[in-house]
């Protein structure tokens, strides 16, 4: 009711209101100003726009724009690169992320072992996490190197003839994987701040009640830390599809090699800035942020009732 | 009994010792390659079977990749960047984060949510629009695009000052209040100091944002002179390809003064993420 007041007649509505309700009005609005520019400006625009770029067949170079109806997302639909590029973006998203978050768990309990040398070996795990992605790419160029690299030379010591990683097709996601995992330190510190959740008193019941450390974990641990588990999953699934960095430079931006590489997010760029597609771009990117929602909704609905949020 | 107890403590703690020394040898062993191979001669470097150390030891690499990669040049290139958008982060975030988080006015929820909302929306949906607005008012090829956007707020920020902000005792900003201290005086002068961690926690993410980002500066910085270190090393290493000693020492360069900045300012960045925390 009272909006509707407010848009008819805003000046009785106005004056209606107490003193405080109006100052309060008008300190929210100032410090809401910076927001709602930055919405309007890099947000409602933009967004708005590649809607409408998505159903033309608008071009960088100025050419003249025609609308096309739903070409662009049938022409998706038949764009086998485009499939390939997606079953290689949920490839390394489907391995990186649980792989990720267990190996980060397992840092986390160890760490919260309290051992001596704590703050050394969290260090060591964090620091990769906070380095600059290409300078660490270019590092881990290095390391992958079947002839020269350091990862295969360590495998050599355990009998194992190392593949080619980055120039076997094969290989070159599971080598995007590592690289991905090493930088894992910010989940770790997140399931580091969870763990300090768990009651120590319901963990010395457990143990008194004769329950083994798999069963403590299981019941009393990640129950804590569910939420930061589903955090962790969930801003790793939206990260995921958003992959770009590290494969444009561990491969160059090429998807090699034989296109095993190609992710959705370096063939949006592809297209958009190299193909000057931009209509077509834009659909992708609709594309994308469609199957975002629905895999963080598909999410919530499987784990959502799982998560144990304190004593609410 | 407290035998078996004692020896199961000193099994426990001999046992995750060597685990966590097994996950710091694969979480290491990268950089340590990096070093090694910044220092060894090209011989060394393509010797096979692969030689971890070496006797020769050179400087020729740092020599070779410092004259071909402009590495000043870059480094304040980056640095016109990462400084002011790491300001214009926390103050922008932190003006609207206290509006949010201390004002009762009808569009604070709405707002909020929205401003979460965003964080949903991935890069690529805006980026090509965007991308087209910012050549039409001229700012492509300068650092403007890179800048500019931090100055209204970055969500993920306004979100973790909020929720700082929502621990700030009430009655220190209402006794401010009802000493006739305006809002932004309020803000200015005890929120803004309070906020001190928070605000650290903010700039130190925004800087390393910045100072690793490859995809803006690759859309908006075409000109070789306005390159950042990220843009320059991709550049650099597509020509060097497999050179790795030259790549591997301007690596060292560049991974070496973030790795001092971590040691010296762990306490704010564990303390940063887990503010970012679930809470709530």
């Amino acid at each position: 009711m009272s909006a509707a007041q407010a848009f008819l007649n805003p000046r009785r509505w106005w004056r209606s209101k107490t003193p405080m309700y109006r100052r309060n009005y008008k300190w929210g609005l100032v410090f809401a100003t910076p927001a709602f520019i930055g919405l309007a400006w890099f947000f409602a625009y933009p967004a708005i726009a590649s809607i409408v770029y998505s159903f033309s067949n608008r071009t960088m170079t100025g050419a003249k724009t025609q609308w096309v109806g739903g070409t662009n997302y049938s022409g998706l639909f038949k764009d086998s690169e485009w499939w390939s590029s997606l079953g290689n973006t949920f490839y390394i998203m489907v391995l990186a992320v649980p792989i990720g978050i267990v190996v980060a768990v397992i840092l986390a309990l160890l760490l919260n072992l309290k051992v001596r040398g704590q703050s050394f070996y969290r260090t060591i795990f964090f620091l990769p996490s906070i380095l600059p992605v290409v300078a660490s790419g270019v590092v881990w160029l290095y390391v992958f190197n079947p002839q020269y690299g350091v990862l295969n030379n360590v495998l050599s010591w355990f009998g194992i003839n190392g593949p080619g990683w980055l120039q076997d097709p094969n290989w070159a996601k599971p080598a995007l994987v590592i690289f991905s995992v090493w930088g894992l330190g910010n989940l770790m510190v997140i399931m580091l701040a969870g763990l300090q959740e768990v009651p120590q008193d319901l963990q010395e019941q457990a143990m008194v009640d004769g329950a083994n450390w798999w069963h403590r974990f299981w019941h009393v641990t990640v129950p804590f830390i569910s939420p930061h588990l589903m955090f962790a999953l969930i801003t790793g699934v939206i990260a995921g599809f958003q992959y770009f960095t590290p494969v444009y430079v561990l491969t160059n931006g090429s998807g090699d090699p034989a296109g095993a590489t190609m992710v959705s997010g370096v063939y949006l760029y592809q297209n958009a800035f190299q193909n000057f597609k931009v209509g077509y771009a834009s659909a992708m990117a609709w594309v994308l942020f469609i199957i975002i929602a629905v895999c963080t909704a598909l999410l919530f609905k499987l784990f959502g009732k799982r998560v144990y949020y304190g004593g609410e | 009994m407290l035998q078996s107890v004692l020896w199961r403590r000193l099994v426990e703690k001999i046992a995750s010792h060597a685990i966590l020394l097994a996950f710091s040898f694969c979480f290491f062993i990268p950089l340590l390659w990096m070093v090694l191979g910044a220092f060894k001669t090209p011989a060394d470097l393509n010797a096979t079977p692969v030689k971890w150390f070496t006797h020769d030891i050179t400087w020729d690499n740092f020599s070779q990749g410092v004259q071909t990669f402009p590495m000043g040049r870059y480094v304040l290139n980056t640095l016109i960047i990462a400084v002011p958008s790491m300001i214009g982060a926390a103050v922008s975030s932190s003006f609207i984060a206290y509006g949010l988080a201390r004002i009762d006015w009808p569009l604070r929820k709405p707002l909020f949510v929205v401003i979460l909302a965003t964080m949903m929306i991935p890069y690529y949906v805006t980026m090509v629009p965007l991308f087209q607005m910012f050549k039409a008012i001229g700012w492509v090829g300068t650092f403007l695009p890179l800048i500019a956007p931090h100055f209204f707020g970055v969500a993920f920020y306004v979100f973790l000052l909020r929720q700082f902000y929502m621990g700030i005792p009430r009655s220190l900003t209402d006794a401010a209040r009802v000493d006739g201290v305006s809002e932004i005086g309020i803000w200015w002068r005890i929120v803004l100091p309070l906020s001190r961690p928070a605000l650290a926690a903010v700039m130190l993410f925004q800087f390393l944002i910045s100072w690793s980002d490859l995809l803006g500066p690759l859309l908006y910085l075409s000109n070789s002179n306005l390159y950042t270190v990220s843009l320059g090393l991709t550049y650099f290493r597509g020509e060097y390809a497999t050179a790795f000693g030259p790549l591997m020492a301007v690596s060292a360069i560049l991974i070496v003064p973030v790795a001092v900045v971590f040691f010296l300012a762990q306490r704010t960045f564990i303390q940063g993420i887990t503010l970012s925390g679930i809470k709530e």
